[in-house]
Parts: structure tokens; sequence; C-alpha cells
């Protein structure tokens, strides 16, 4: 019997060698790049592979981002964000007033915009959808912390409703242009949560939701009497595509793969090692980093080792997050410069603060008294400096980033244990604080995301109870006006980094890839996609 | 026969009981709950508070006593309602309902390419006189055994798909759609029956009685068809009542790589997001799989071998 296991291995090895050589010898032919006319063209039907179910496409309770990308065109929101500016711009509400407080929030609405079953889009509407978004609690995982003080919505007029809040809520300006608070026909209110997540839905965008099948696709069609549109787009009326398929595509080799073999038209959640062969066949990559918290280590700076400054701050200049970037990721993905990522309103560059320095921090760590033990990991009175990582696998190369950190840090002598939980593992973790740093990261615009992740009131990541920076994060969140807002914002990200709550590494990016008849697919503010002004040739 | 009928009965009554008590522990053990982990929202910070989800669990009936939530759910799942899923708010038996004909159809094409292939290759290599190609048909099991399905499915996809574009990489739409997926999952389970099949027919072909109808001038052919065969497919068919559950098992992999919404990727996700009513609605399904084939298999052993007699023969891997 052994006699027969050689050739029979080598046999196994040859086919296995043959089939891998074949697959990588991948056709040359390469799909015409979008010749033709640079004109939009009406008509088409454009099909998108998401890497996860949506699980819910009611926009108010959407909490992916794959479920976003299929809701976004389902409702229109009062304001929209310009991705660029970061500025709050006109959409269903023409105007507004914030109030000297920022606890009170007057829209006035544009004349003539209706739902897709032609009532009219009014206050009472507005009222009737922010009370069911607070209505439905923990189920709409944004819109509870978007509205979170929400006292009622006032109807002033017909055109007119004024938002009042127990307290200061700054943020709440911007929440109104996210899909979470996008806008639901009173019918469609009227229903339970559960029955408006797999539809059919009453809604306010170009798009109608014709069929939500759970685990395989949402199916969105043209609204041909839509009449609105973001001030933001390229054109108002009706949308360009006849319709849009999302089909759920969970393997990304495969999303990959069927886009370059022309079985799809447009793909999300791009793997970065797919970058490359995918620009080689000409397809156009979409990228943008997410606005938010970047992903970072958040130091737990209840324990010992994490609960030093010094530990902290050699941390932050030990990791060369340009090597992460560059080797680990793409070109698409941007090393961390701020608490902020570069996409979000108010951030400021403070890459001063992070550039790489390895000496510095062996200097930072000798002068605190941690001094290298035997084997390189260093020792303060009788603790050695050996971090446990928390990370959840909820992307890719996460375990590889993280083992090039552990690496870069060894060399100023912190030792990593990397610990790879279950998303459910890790919040128990997360909660018990048993974990020197946690990896993770947190999208949102609005730049009060600092005070989500860093107020001891709400999610505390850090486990520190500073109260200049709580003064801080306090003010941004009572300042109407924007630039005195901006100036606390500042001030917040700076405290964060030279406290070194949290060690950022690189900006959660979302890629996208289209094929060459696929026109105008923009990105929003929260990099998501938006189809409105999308057309194929 | 009624008799047991009425046993067999019995027994699977019981299987399914333990298989939702059992499961039921599991999902209970397990850290976090699902309430926890919706709030988490797939770890991005969000800011749901502690009284929200609390409010979540409690509206799903997280927040009873165990003993409680077990004896409510028991009772519902006698009557038919196995809930509903806590991540979409979609009927349990709904969802399965939708899920599995994508999944029987990928069974049904599976289980019989791998009858048809396993045979073939274990008739083949045991009938054959040329020593190479016997080595090399019966070399080909282990290769299909050892080989990862995920792998296998991602090279077909490569060639047969995005290379060639013969066949569609993804969706459940038409018999195309069927094939890619179809031989993925029925590679290991042709290679498991074709190692057990040839073992057999090797037994069988080395009894005396092949000997007697050698000498009695049948023909080989004769002889292997009319003679081997029939004794030696008990093992493999008993195997094939115990692989329908694998084949669920495999689904859930292949029905990953080919994006195919059926009961497998269910699974997966409800498992992942601790949806404890899909879970548990997906083990009921699989065990009702599991008993129904063993049953099936143990009816049709008496047509093979009048030997065996139903009425006294304990049940098979219940």
């Amino acid at each position: 019997m052994s006699g027969s296991r050689r050739p029979l291995s080598l046999f196994t090895t040859a086919v296995a060698l043959s089939l891998v050589l074949a697959a990588c010898s991948s056709s040359s032919s390469t799909p015409s790049p979008g010749a033709g006319s640079s004109r939009p063209r009406a008509g088409g039907h454009l099909t998108f592979a998401l890497g996860s179910d949506p699980l819910c496409v009611d926009p108010h309770q959407a909490a992916t981002n794959d479920a976003v990308y299929a809701a976004r065109g389902l409702v229109d929101s009062l304001t929209d964000q310009d991705p660029t500016t970061g500025r709050i711009v006109p959409w269903l509400a023409k105007s507004w007033q914030v109030s000297q407080d920022a606890s009170t929030f007057t829209f006035h609405l544009r004349d003539g915009a209706t739902f897709s079953d032609g009532t009219p889009i009014d206050a009472l509407a507005v009222k009737a959808n922010f009370d069911a978004v607070v209505k439905l609690g923990a189920k709409s995982i944004f819109g509870s912390g978007y509205l979170s003080g929400y006292r009622g919505t006032e109807v002033v007029d017909a055109h007119t409703a004024k938002v009042v809040f127990d307290h200061p809520n700054a943020q709440f300006l911007q929440a109104t242009s996210t899909t979470t608070l996008g806008l639901l026909g009173p019918a469609s209110l009227e229903r339970s949560a559960e029955s408006l997540c797999t539809g059919p839905l009453v809604g306010s965008g170009p798009f109608l939701l014709d069929r939500y099948t759970p685990g395989r696709s949402v199916e969105l069609s043209r609204r041909a009497n839509y009449t609105g549109g973001s001030s933001l787009w390229k054109h108002t009326g009706p949308a360009y595509l006849n319709a849009i398929t999302f089909t759920v595509v969970p393997e990304s080799g495969v999303r990959t793969g069927s886009l370059e073999s022309g079985q799809i038209d447009a793909i999300g959640g791009v793997a970065p090692q797919d970058e490359a062969g995918l620009k080689a066949q000409g397809e156009k990559l979409l990228a943008r980093s997410n606005p938010g918290v970047p992903v970072a280590l958040s130091a737990n700076a209840a324990r010992p080792e994490a609960g030093d400054i010094a530990v902290r701050r050699a941390l932050e200049i030990a990791v060369d997050r340009k090597q992460v970037v560059d080797t680990i990721l793409s070109s698409s993905y941007l090393p961390a410069t701020s608490s902020l990522s570069s996409t979000t309103d108010d951030y400021r560059d403070n890459s001063g603060l992070l550039a790489h320095d390895p000496a510095r921090a062996e200097q930072i760590l000798d002068a605190a008294g941690w001094t290298p033990g035997p084997d390189g990991i260093r020792v303060k009175n009788g603790v050695k400096l050996d971090l446990k990582v928390i990370l959840a696998p909820n992307f890719g190369p996460n375990q590889s980033v993280l083992e090039l950190v552990q690496q870069q840090l060894k060399k100023v002598g912190i030792g990593v244990t990397l610990r790879i939980l279950t998303i459910a593992d890790y919040q128990q973790a997360q909660k018990s604080g048993d974990y020197d740093l946690a990896w993770g990261n947190g999208t949102r615009a609005d730049p009060d995301i600092l005070r989500t992740a860093f107020s001891s009131k709400l999610l505390n990541l850090s486990r520190v109870q500073d109260p200049e920076l709580e003064k801080l994060l306090d003010a941004q969140s009572s300042a109407a006006d924007p630039a005195k807002r901006a100036e606390d914002v500042a001030a917040a990200q700076r405290r964060v980094l030279e406290q070194a709550y949290q060690i950022p590494v690189f900006e959660m990016t979302s890629v996208y890839a289209l094929s060459a008849r696929v026109h105008d697919v923009s990105l929003g503010s929260s990099s998501q996609v938006q189809f409105h002004d999308a057309w194929l040739s | 026969m009624r008799h047991y009928l009425l046993r067999r009965l019995f027994q699977a009554v019981f299987v399914l009981w333990a298989a939702y008590t059992v499961s039921f522990g599991v999902l209970y053990l397990l850290p976090g709950d699902p309430a926890t982990i919706m709030a988490a929202g797939g770890g991005d910070a969000t800011t749901v508070t502690r009284e929200q989800t609390d409010a979540l669990r409690h509206q799903y009936g997280l927040d009873q006593p165990l003993a409680e939530q077990y004896a409510t759910r028991l009772l519902h799942a006698v009557h038919g309602d196995l809930g509903r899923s806590v991540q979409s708010g979609v009927p349990v038996t709904h969802l399965l309902r939708q899920a599995l004909p994508t999944t029987a159809q990928l069974a049904a094409g599976a289980m019989l390419l791998a009858l048809v292939l396993g045979s073939a290759v274990a008739l083949l290599g045991s009938s054959t006189r040329r020593r190479w190609l016997r080595q090399l048909l019966l070399s080909l099991p282990s290769l299909g055994v050892s080989a990862p399905t995920f792998w296998v499915g991602l090279v077909l996809v490569q060639l047969l798909s995005f290379h060639w574009r013969i066949f569609p990489a993804f969706g459940d739409e038409g018999f195309s759609a069927l094939v890619l997926p179809a031989v993925t999952l029925a590679l290991p389970a042709a290679a498991l029956i074709a190692q057990v099949f040839a073992k057999s027919l090797r037994t069988a072909l080395a009894e005396p009685y092949i000997q007697t109808a050698l000498a009695k001038g049948a023909s080989r052919r004769r002889v292997l068809f009319g003679h081997a065969v029939r004794n030696a497919s008990i093992p493999p068919l008993t195997l094939v009542g115990i692989m329908a559950g694998n084949v669920l098992a495999g689904a859930v992999v292949v029905e990953t790589v080919f994006a195919r919404p059926g009961i497998g990727r269910e699974t997966a996700a409800a498992v992942t997001a601790q949806d404890i009513p899909v879970v548990q609605g997906v083990v009921i399904l699989g065990a009702v799989t599991f008993v129904l084939t063993s049953l099936a298999v143990d009816l049709v052993h008496p047509l093979l071998d009048p030997r065996i007699i139903t009425t006294t023969r304990p049940a098979v891997a219940a």
C-alpha cells in the first residue's frame, strides 16, 4: 500500500498544478473601452454584485453597507452632503435654520415633491418618518443615535417642519442627509418593522423596490414620475437606468471573475489583491475612503500597559503605516493621518504626530522605565509589555495587516498577541475589558463619530475619563456655527492623538469596479454608490 | 411491517426532538446573543444604547428564563411555527420554503452525479484487465476525497465560467447554473462511493460463487453485473443514506462559492448572526432529511438482498 502512495501524490500535484496554471493564464481579450458618445443614454438594466445579503432593505433599518447601496435609491433625504466639501446642501428641503444651541432644526420643504404613491411630501410626512425611526429603537442601529434626545417634530405649516431635541445635537443636520433618515411614504410607516424589511415600500427616491428576495437579490426599477433630485446630481427628473438588480455573490474572487467575464456590470467589496488584475483587464475602479474613525487600535487605558501614555505614544510612532498600505493593501488605501479619516467633515491632517520614528519610540519607552527583557520584549516592575489585541474578521486583510504591525512593534520591544474572535466574542471581550488593544473602525461622515467612540457616556472605546476631551466633544455637539464646530473638532482630534487613546493605522476604503459600459456612477459622502445619474453605453 | 414502521416513526420523532434540544443548548451556550450582534451592525461603531438593546432582547423573548424560552419555542415548533428570523423578521418557514428548492435541486443533481460517477469508476477499475488503468482509476477516489470542495469550486469556476464562459458563475436560474455547483458537490461524494463500492466489489469477486459462475461458463460481464454488483451494492447504498446529510453540509461551501441562495448559505449566515430561530429551523430540516433517507435506504435493502428482513433489522445509523 505504501508503495502506491508516492505516484499518487505526484499525480495529485500534477493535476493541481495544471489546473492552477490554466486558471492563471486568463483570457487575453480585453473588453473594448467605453467608446461612443459620452452623452447619457436612457434605458438599460444594470446588474451589481453585493458581497453580502442586505437582510433588510428598509432604508430606516438598513444596517450594512450592502443594504445601504440597495436602499439609497429608494428614498430622498431632506438634505444631501457634498462629498468633496462636506457641506450640507438642499435636497427635499430647500433651506433650514439651526437654533443657537443646535437643539432645534427648522426645515422648509420644496414644493411639488411626492412619494411614489402620489401623496405629497409635506411636514406631516417628515414628522411621521422621524417618529417612526425613534419607535424602531435598536432596530435602526444608526437612526437611534442620530435622533438621540428627540423630543418631537412640530408641523409649523404644510411645508415647514421643526425638529426639537432635549439637548444640543449638532450632528443631526448631517444625519438628515443619510439613507437612514430618508423619507418613506406614510402608507409604509403604518406597517410593521418586519414587513418593511422585505417590502413593498412606498419611497420618495428615483427608484422603486420591485422585489427583495432574501439571500438572492434586490430588484429596483425606475420611477417614471420622479421629479426631484439632490442639488448635487447632474440631472433632475427620472433616473436613466430602467432597472437595477443587486445580486448577492459572497465570494470576492467570483465577483471579480464575473465582472471580467462580462457576467455582471459592477461589483462592490473589491479585495485589495484583485485591484491590479481588474485594472489590467480594463475595468474601472472607483474607490473612496470611508469617513469616520479610521481602522485603528483602540487602547484599553484601564489596563496597566495601555494605561501608560508612554506605551501608547510609542505604539503610535512605532507603526509604519506606509509599509502596511504598500505591502498588504493597495494604492486605493491611505495611511491614517488623524483620528478621523480624510473624507470626514472637519478632518485635520495630524500626520506630524503619527510620523514613523522607531528610535524615538524606543527612547520614550526607555525613559518611562520599560527596559528590554531577555527575549527583547520590554519589562517594567515585573510586567511584560505583551499586548493582547482583539480583532473580528470583518475585513479580509485584517489579520495580515496586524501580523505586519506585530513585526513592526517587535522591533521596538513591544510584544503583541493576536486574538481573532467572532463578532459576538469580540463584543463580549470589549464589554468585559479583557484586552489591551481593540482593532476596528467606524463609518460616519459627521465628525460627531469622535464623541460616539470616545465619550465616556457613549462607547468609550478607550475606557478613559478625560474631562478635557469630554468638554471638546460636548462643545462640537452644541455648536450651531460651522466654523466654531470645526475648531472644536480639530482640537478633539488632536487631543485623541496626543493622549494616544487610539493608534490609527489606515483609512477603510470602499472599492468598486465597473465594466467599461457603465458611466457616471457616483459615490456619496459615506462612500456609498449612487445610481441616479448612472447610464449604460 | 406495520410494527416496524411505527417503531421507525417513534425513532424519527426522538431524533427530531434530540436535534432540536441539542442545537438549542449549543446556541445558548455561545457568548453574546442575536440582539447584541444586531446592535453591533457588523462591527461598525454604532450608538445603540443598552436600554434599546434590552428592548430588542425583550421583543424577541430573549430575556425570559431559559426553560420558558425552550418550552415556548418547542410548543410552537410542534405546531409548525418556527418563529421569525431575528435578523430580517421573515418567518423561518417562509425562508426555508424559499431556499429549499434551490438546495434540493443541487443535492439531487449532486447525488445522481455522484452515484453514476462513483459506480462507473469502481466498476471500470474492478473489471479492467489493464493494470495501469486499474491503478489510475482506483487512485482517483483518494484524490477526490482529499481535494477541498472550496478549492475545487474555485478552479471549476475559473476554467469553465471565467475562462471558457460555458456556465454562469453564480445564481440558481436554469440548468446551466446547476452544473458547476452540482459537479463540485458531487466529486467528494462520488469519490467516497467509488472507494466503498470498489472495495465491496473486490470482496464479492473473491467469493466462491464467482468461481462457480465462471466455471459454469458465464462471461466476465455476466458475472460482474449479474452476480457481484448486486451483492456488492449494499455498503455503497447505506453510504448514500448517510451522505444525504453530508450533502447539506457541503452545500454551505458550494452555495457560498456559487452564490446560490439555498439552505447552506442560509445556515452560514444564521450561525454567524446567532439567528436562533433560523438555525433551529435548518437543524430540524436536516434531521427530517436524514430520517427520511435512512428510512428509504432501509426499505430498499430487502429488495437487493432478500435475506435482510425489515421487521427484525435494527435501524441504520439513526
